[in-house]
């Protein structure tokens, strides 16, 4: 294993444990107060967001909104059937057969 | 049992180990169909590792180590794009997991009575999965510091095995990305995302965090657009609870 990937999850494990851990020893008694509570819950929102649209917008880089941007037509199809079904299997299934489908008619 | 009404002195007592052993089975018998619905993902994460070029090891050690599904994939998003430094991935790692702080808060009242080392054991297996499963669990009997543990180790369990099995299997799928597999990523982040858009505060926060990842993505060095666009666009949802809720 090279160090500085070992370094990496290390690093990674110590955040992971600290946010499932921290606020077992800060309330343990109270609660979350309230403004941080409305902050908090749109982090996961948020973040999703942002990993999501950039991927399917800039596949390599730079802006493509044409249809020959296969990762913007699966990535529709996904959103539609993870609207539809709810379903986290499905979604991933559905969209991946989409795109495995649009990269062999474009080869 | 643990009531309500025990007393100071029983506070802190060791819980009995057969209460224990038997709450841990029923907690992995409930847990089992959620945990066989994350073997894909386990599976996507082995072979996403090989993509990057993580070796057998690294891979399987970031399952064992971190056990949380979204930051590793997400790291190692970062990872095959070359970007290797440390802060950055452990940062994102952080603001990525904020929500277990979340969840961990809605626990600490009933977790409180237990050892310490216990509840530093328990709050390792802190996933969405096995929080929503303890959180029901809580709704419908009562908190069991053994429940919780039997749908810990199950799925912990359950990720690192699909994990080291997606490694192997991903072996045989030659050049993945030519054939867009990366695609499982965003499609696998599109399924947790569609179900949280439920009101107005959660429909600005997915715009402004889509409008300024986009921004940043072109203009912004590095992955830093992820970051600037969680900050923004969850300081707008928040702002926007705020403002309904003092409005009602």
């Amino acid at each position: 294993m090279r160090g500085e990937i070992f370094l990496i999850i290390a690093g990674m494990a110590i955040a992971t444990y600290f946010t499932r851990f921290a606020c077992l020893v800060l309330f343990r008694a109270g609660g979350v107060p309230g403004w941080l509570e409305r902050w908090l819950k749109h982090v996961p929102t948020a973040i999703l967001t942002s990993l999501i649209v950039p991927a399917l917008l800039l596949p390599r880089g730079t802006l493509d909104l044409s249809l020959s941007n296969n990762y913007l037509l699966a990535g529709c199809v996904a959103a539609v059937t993870a609207y539809k079904t709810r379903n986290v299997i499905a979604t991933m299934v559905l969209g991946l057969i989409v795109m495995l489908a649009l990269c062999w008619i474009s080869r | 049992m643990w009531g309500a009404g025990v007393s100071i002195a029983k506070t802190h007592a060791k819980p009995e180990p057969y209460l224990l052993a038997g709450e841990f089975w029923h907690g992995v018998r409930d847990s089992l169909p959620v945990a066989l619905s994350v073997v894909p993902f386990g599976l996507t994460c082995g072979v996403m590792g090989l993509t990057v070029g993580l070796t057998f090891l690294e891979t399987v050690s970031m399952s064992v180590l971190v056990f949380a599904g979204a930051a590793q994939f997400i790291s190692m998003t970062m990872l095959g794009a070359g970007i290797t430094a440390f802060s950055l991935i452990v940062l994102t790692t952080l603001l990525i997991n904020l929500r277990h702080l979340l969840m961990g808060a809605s626990l600490a009242p009933y977790m409180a009575r237990l050892p310490m080392p216990l509840q530093a054991v328990l709050a390792f297996g802190l996933v969405d999965e096995t929080y929503a499963l303890i959180m029901n669990r809580i709704l419908v009997k009562e908190y069991s510091p053994g429940y919780q543990m039997g749908c810990n180790v199950n799925f912990y369990l359950v990720w690192v095995a699909s994990t080291a099995a997606g490694v192997f299997l991903g072996g045989y799928i030659p050049d993945p990305l030519a054939w867009g597999l990366d695609f499982a990523l965003p499609a696998l982040l599109m399924a947790l995302l569609i179900p949280r858009l439920a009101d107005r505060p959660s429909y600005f926060a997915c715009i402004v965090s889509a409008l300024v990842a986009v921004l940043g993505a072109l203009y912004l060095p590095g992955k830093w657009y992820i970051i600037i666009a969680c900050l923004a666009a969850s300081a707008v949802g928040g702002f926007m609870e705020g403002e309904s809720s003092s409005a009602r």
